[in-house]
């Protein structure tokens, strides 16, 4: 399949090799993280006049899910600020390794690997999320106890065992990356089946080795292996969207069920956030009261059995109807490609629903980040509701059509025949028809 | 090593301007702040008034810093022509009051933030020694000794609609006492009649004339323009709880218990409802009611509030004429003649 190495250009590659322009992002990054606990703490605790807020749950993520994953895949992880403390002490070094870092270097424990944990943690910000999304104060506790764990971990674990196995957003940004444009890859494997001493294994903080890489869900993009290669035998490819789905890669359960985590969240999400129903708000919101168990309930039951026992059937229809008998077992890991691209559609769909209304927030929480009456860039009181307009719904309908356009193509190029792709193909309509009514209806 | 040097040399830069901002700004803040009360608003679900008090000296500038914390809420000060401010979540309002005289005013919400939303008040304490304010004249439910809490519905209601100018027909027949201004202020419409009902003059007279003749009488000691102004009154403070219509059916209160009086008894003897929980306002438009109140025992509910019922009291916050305008657009629920806008 086509790919463009954009190590080719000058340009691109003397950017990709120095660490100097990297560093200063994240360093810039490590700033924003530092000033966005504060303002969470110091600053007003009316969300929409909060830089915390407004930054983190409007800016950030939107960005996430509009521009860094289906433009870059792990792009975020290049630049994100939550490793750099605890990779600092590792290395020994703030700019590169010095081989005098310190940790224990402990290898994660083998029942923890995978993305179970991470799609916990996503399943907690669904139960959480309507008091994390709205309080300042508790969205800069978190980034605080986030940053404090990741530090921890990685004096006691080796590489980036946080990002890898803890992070939600690490396991949201994986999943989804596995769709998007950007992969690192090797040039020619000869070179690296020759080369013995894998200086791209070592300095990879993402435990990954390119030579290895069929997939680009568990690599961060930080070019590491780029930068120690001695052969220069590393690419960074452009290449078309969802080139990491086919019908002989390999998946896990674990990948299946991040996946059935997040359609879970975005149809939740989107009932709690934009729909009419007050009482479903004012439930997720009461964390602790009665109300506020029912819905966690319903979530958990939704997320765990009925989302999950929709899609094991279509699987094992699917699985009935296929020339070659695989185990259930690993057709649902296997199936479960279609779930990335659905998934990454509906996402983007939701977000298109809130970043048309809450975007005015932005300028005028840069011009008063505190909400302290500041007026900086002279925007602090030019803020807005603003509304979903014909044209954000008539881009949703398209993009959730787009999704099951794509899932469905996904879901034939993992199939022996077209037959066998249609029970996969009714789980995704299903599940658009759900979240666009949701969405629009 | 000089490159890690550097990079090392960044980073703190970077973080030392991460901190140094909010610390730095929240400093020059204080200080520029020294003469300025800053004064944040919440629903009293969340703590209402960040400041109960606040003191000025008379005649000095009282600089108010004031933002609201939750939902939108409003500035006013109690029986004066200061304009309210409306406080926006996270936005700062600012204002300067100047206080001549001293005594005790109450500053309070003027938004339905809330069903306690009454509750937010607070008080501006103006101290001096070189004028005193003038104490207020005792309300008239007080001189008169009403007991504003016993029970007072009409002994006797008209049965069809009245109409005052039907009424003023027979004001030449009226004993002399029944055009005073005491007899309208101290004398529920219902009594009034029964009273006018043993003169002789008027005995010939049918019952329905005789309430024509309360109705106009009613109408005699208002005017139009005190209706119309009781009737702006009204919606914006009262009607979230007594209803657009007067029908007790305000958006506060709808889903809350009726109020009824037998529901608090104590042994033999019977209650008002005292600290028993908000419970909704009686209906106006029935004239069994109203028509069982003097405008003095109005006068007193509105000041002092109605005891555990969950009608605040207002008698920091109204003029005497705004509450006489009140008193006067009450009574058209009960008469069912609201007042005609003369734009």
């Amino acid at each position: 399949m086509t790919r463009l190495d954009l190590t080719q250009f000058p340009i691109i590659q003397k950017i990709l090799y120095s660490r100097w322009p990297q560093f200063l992002v994240r360093a810039i990054t490590l700033a924003g993280f530092i000033f966005t606990i504060l303002a969470g703490i110091l600053g007003s605790i009316v969300g929409s006049h909060n830089f915390a807020i407004i930054f983190v749950w409007i800016a950030w993520w939107t960005a996430l899910k509009l521009f860094f994953i289906p433009f870059g895949g792990r792009s975020w992880c290049s630049i994100c600020p939550i490793p750099m403390p605890g990779e600092w002490l590792q290395n020994g070094g703030i700019l590169q390794p010095s081989g005098k870092g310190i940790g224990l270097r402990k290898k994660w424990p083998k029942v923890l690997r995978g993305n179970w944990l991470q799609a916990g943690g996503f399943l907690m910000v669904g139960l959480f999320g309507a008091l994390t999304l709205t309080s300042a104060r508790i969205t800069a506790i978190i980034l605080l106890a986030i940053i404090v764990l990741a530090l921890l971990l990685s004096l006691i674990y080796e590489r980036r065992s946080f990002c890898n196995y803890l992070c939600p957003i690490g396991g949201f940004t994986g999943l989804y990356a596995q769709a998007g444009p950007v992969e690192v890859r090797v040039k020619n494997a000869k070179v690296c089946a020759e080369h013995a001493e894998k200086t791209c294994y070592n300095a990879c903080p993402w435990g990954q080795y390119p030579l290895a890489l069929k997939s680009s869900a568990n690599c961060g993009l930080c070019m590491e292996c780029l930068r120690v290669c001695p052969t220069d035998n590393i690419a960074v490819n452009m290449r078309p969207w969802g080139s990491d789905f086919g019908p002989k890669t390999k998946h896990r359960l674990d990948e299946a069920f991040l996946g059935l985590v997040m359609l879970a969240s975005v149809l939740v999400d989107s009932a709690v956030f934009l729909g009419p129903w007050g009482q479903l708000k004012t439930a997720a919101y009461e964390i602790g009261s009665i109300p506020w168990f029912i819905f966690a309930g319903i979530f958990l039951f939704g997320a765990l059995v009925v989302l999950p026992g929709f899609y094991a059937a279509s699987v094992w229809v699917a699985n009935r109807m296929g020339n070659i008998q695989n185990s259930f077992r690993k057709s649902l890991s296997h199936f479960s490609q279609v779930l990335v691209p659905l998934g990454l559609i509906a996402w983007i769909a939701f977000t298109v629903s809130f970043a048309f209304v809450k975007f005015t927030y932005i300028l005028p929480v840069i011009s008063d980040p505190f909400g302290w009456g500041w007026n900086l860039i002279g925007n602090s009181n030019t803020a807005w509701v603003g509304e979903t307009t014909t044209f954000s719904l008539f881009f949703q309908v398209i993009l959730l059509s787009l999704g099951l356009f794509w899932a469905s193509r996904v879901a034939r190029q993992i199939s022996d025949s077209t037959k066998q792709a249609l029970p996969l193909i009714a789980f995704c309509a299903v599940f658009n028809l759900s979240l666009l009514w949701l969405l629009i209806g | 090593m000089k490159k890690e040097l550097l990079a090392r040399l960044i980073i703190i830069l970077f973080i030392s301007l991460a901190i140094a901002i909010p610390v730095i700004g929240r400093l020059k803040l204080s200080v520029n702040h020294n003469n300025v009360v800053e004064l944040h608003a919440r629903m009293p679900e969340n703590g209402g008034w960040s400041l109960s008090t606040i003191e000025v000296k008379a005649g000095k500038p009282l600089k108010l810093h004031i933002t609201s914390d939750d939902v939108m809420h409003g500035f006013s000060i109690g029986k004066s022509d200061q304009p309210a401010l409306e406080i926006t979540p996270g936005e700062f309002v600012d204002t300067t009051l100047i206080f001549d005289t001293p005594g005790r005013y109450t500053f309070y919400c003027d938004r339905w933030c809330g069903p306690n939303h009454w509750r937010m008040r607070g008080t501006i304490v103006v101290t001096g020694d070189n004028q005193t304010s003038q104490p207020e004249p005792q309300p008239l439910f007080l001189k008169l000794g009403i007991d504003i809490d016993s029970p007072s519905d009409a002994e006797t209601i008209p049965s069809k609609p009245v109409s005052a100018e039907n009424g003023a027909k027979f004001q030449h027949l009226l004993p002399e006492y029944a055009l005073q201004r005491d007899t309208y202020n101290a004398t529920s419409p219902a009594k009034l009649w029964m009273r006018l009902r043993k003169e002789s003059t008027l005995a010939n007279l049918p019952d329905s004339d005789l309430w024509d003749i309360i109705a106009w009488i009613w109408q005699q000691n208002t005017t139009n323009d005190q209706v119309i102004n009781g009737q702006e009154i009204f919606a914006k403070n009262c009607a979230a709880c007594h209803g657009e219509t007067g029908e007790g059916d305000g958006v506060m209160v709808r889903g809350l218990p009726v109020w009824d009086p037998g529901n608090h008894n104590s042994g033999n003897v019977m209650h008002e409802a005292t600290g028993e929980g908000l419970v909704r306002p009686p209906d106006f438009t029935d004239p069994i009611h109203l028509l069982g109140v003097s405008p003095a025992l109005l006068e007193g509910k509105i000041i002092r509030g109605g005891m555990g019922t969950g009608m605040p009291y207002w008698g920091p916050i109204f003029t005497n004429q705004q509450i006489d305008s009140l008193i006067s657009y009450l009574y058209t629920f009960a008469w069912n003649t609201r007042a005609k806008n003369s734009n």
